[in-house]
């Protein structure tokens, strides 16, 4: 409560001596809703966690309660195979070189439409834009022919070119707009001690960038490690799959045995949980801006 | 400009110039080439059938009723997941206890995968194993299979949606309502203005610009919902659950039929593009 001088509220509170009363029963009803909403929110996944420890028959019987005895095994064994970590190695080879790739083309093409003015630059500007616009999923089946075409189909680079394809306009807009923010003075100053235009983009600009760097880091990172339409339309060998169809196909395979799928689910959103929770401040930053400064 | 200067321009442009053409441009526009052929995806498009494609899209039941979920799908994001997002940011944007926590817990589910959250649900939603049968157990009923009924499997995908989603837009409004200069809404109630009051002409105006990006990015996001589908229903039963993407992924491209999914993604194309065009137009000016 903020300490007000001014009377007008101490008599405003004085011929409504209930106020306060009231105001601390909305602050109770406020947080009992948000209890109940954050365990409909957790529920699911702890029930998904919780599942994994438990035999088939137990599934059927309890959701939530603490299995009789833990039957570690669900988990243990997918831990021991290589096909967990085949799949969250995959994902993250695609991650990586997304966001390697994203960061190097999207940091020079912005730097160009920061600092220089040419012919057409803000037709170009506006066409690369243009991926803003539309979701990848409406030119998938010609992206498809094209894949195939350039024999990229089941690689790894057929996954990553388009995914940094479609992340380009927005992390250009973002880094921009970055760019441009920083003190003119700068350019000027490097330019004068005859640093040039790549010297001033290698030292300066992305020295002091790291903030928006690491934002479209994060938003590719993020969108890579979680896509599935793309490489479900490119990947046919389970040996390249990404833990979003790894998890597909090991459902379908354990289709009956929810134990182990449910093991299998924790194990595979466990890293994403961790990211979160770890860094968690980049990655809510990160997402957000992608939407708020674009 | 000088030597220097166009180098940067010759070298740092291109790899983005030619990647973005490849893999973004080119297929928008093969896309619209494709759409009027018959073609398999072998040798070269040779079977000009002009417009039939469109007539077999919008001719076809199932397309209709893919048009109708994600209709369904815009509808309940606005008149549910956003009010609430925006409730709760309103709840979790102040002192309460442990809010940073609250924000934490709602932002997670948005973290997860399409994927992992669909089969989450599919187990909670299965009438033998999940919540559905706890709740059905609980009440002495019948196990009830929300996944497998014609007239319940969409509203399953639609709860999904707004658990998965809503935690997203509650942390847009918390920074946007983190934003709000505190002195006005002191001002306001040192004038006497009471909390609805102060909601109603402060609040809610100075986050307007942050609704409306949210109503763009919901409608957007809306219109290309795929991912939760496939572990959820697959589209199934009998074809009621598709949305225009899973339409174009089991209809167009399980089959190979390049011409006429090509089509639906036109179609699918002319309507984010009309709608994000009209809607930054109507709404979006001074923002």
């Amino acid at each position: 409560m903020i300490e007000t001088p001014y009377p007008i509220v101490e008599t405003s509170e004085r011929r409504l001596p209930s106020r306060r009363g009231m105001n601390a029963l909305a602050a109770i009803a406020t947080f009992a809703a948000l209890i109940v909403l954050a365990s409909i929110v957790l529920v699911p996944i702890f029930a998904t966690a919780l599942g994994g420890f438990k035999e088939l028959g137990e599934l059927r019987a309890s959701l939530l309660g603490l299995p009789h005895h833990w039957v570690w095994r669900n988990y243990w064994d997918i831990l021991a195979g290589a096909r967990y970590w085949r799949v969250l190695g995959n994902s993250l080879i695609i991650a990586l070189l997304t966001v390697a790739l994203t960061l190097a083309l999207s940091s020079m093409a912005a730097f160009a439409f920061a600092h220089l003015k040419f012919f057409g630059d803000r037709f170009l500007l506006s066409y690369l834009l243009l991926g803003l616009l539309f979701p990848a999923a409406t030119a998938i089946l010609p992206l498809f022919i094209k894949i195939r075409d350039l024999g990229l189909l089941d690689s790894y680079w057929g996954v990553v070119l388009p995914q940094v394809a479609f992340s380009l306009a927005m992390a250009i807009l973002l880094l921009r707009n970055a760019f441009r923010e920083l003190p003119s003075e700068l350019l000027d100053a490097a330019m004068m001690d005859g640093c040039g235009y790549f010297g001033y983009f290698f030292f300066i600009t992305l020295p002091l960038s790291g903030p928006i760097l690491s934002t479209v880091a994060v938003i590719s990172f993020v969108a890579s490690w979680n896509g599935y339409l793309l490489p479900l339309v490119v990947l046919d060998s389970e040996s390249r799959y990404p833990w979003t169809l790894g998890l597909m196909a090991y459902q379908g395979q354990y289709s009956t045995s929810w134990q182990l799928v449910l093991a299998f689910i924790t194990l595979t959103i466990l890293p994403a949980i961790l990211m979160f929770l770890f860094a968690q401040r980049y990655i809510v930053a990160g997402l957000t801006a992608g939407a708020v400064k674009s | 400009m000088s030597a220097n200067g166009w180098a940067v321009v010759l070298v740092f442009l291109p790899p983005a110039l030619l990647l973005f053409t490849v893999f973004v441009a080119l297929p928008m526009a093969e896309a619209g080439w494709y759409g009027f052929y018959n073609w398999n995806g072998y040798g070269r498009p040779d079977r000009f059938i002009a417009l039939k494609n469109y007539q077999y899209i919008f001719e076809n039941p199932t397309f209709g009723r893919a048009l109708v979920n994600n209709g369904l799908v815009i509808a309940v994001s606005l008149l549910i997941e956003l009010p609430l997002a925006l409730a709760v940011a309103l709840a979790v944007a102040g002192r309460i206890a442990g809010a940073v926590a609250f924000r934490m817990i709602f932002f997670l589910p948005y973290v997860l995968a399409d994927v992992g959250a669909g089969l989450i649900w599919r187990y909670m939603f299965d009438g033998d194993y999940g919540l559905a049968a706890a709740i059905a157990g609980g009440l002495g009923l019948q196990p009830v299979y929300l996944l497998a009924s014609k007239d319940w499997a969409f509203t399953a995908v639609l709860i999904v949606v707004v658990w998965k989603y809503f935690g997203f837009y509650m942390m847009l409004y918390v920074a946007g309502l983190q934003s709000i200069d505190k002195t006005l809404l002191e001002a306001a109630k040192m004038d006497g203005a009471g909390p609805i009051q102060r909601f109603r002409h402060i609040t809610l105006p100075l986050l307007g610009p942050m609704i409306r990006l949210s109503i763009f990015f919901s409608v957007v996001g809306s219109l290309q919902l795929f991912d939760v589908i496939v572990p959820l229903t697959g589209g199934g039963p009998f074809d009621t659950t598709h949305t225009m993407v899973s339409f174009l992924y089991y209809f167009g491209i399980t089959r190979m039929r390049v011409g006429f999914g090509s089509a639906v993604g036109v179609v699918l194309f002319f309507i984010c593009v009309t709608f994000a065009f009209g809607y930054r137009r109507a709404f979006m000016r001074d923002d």
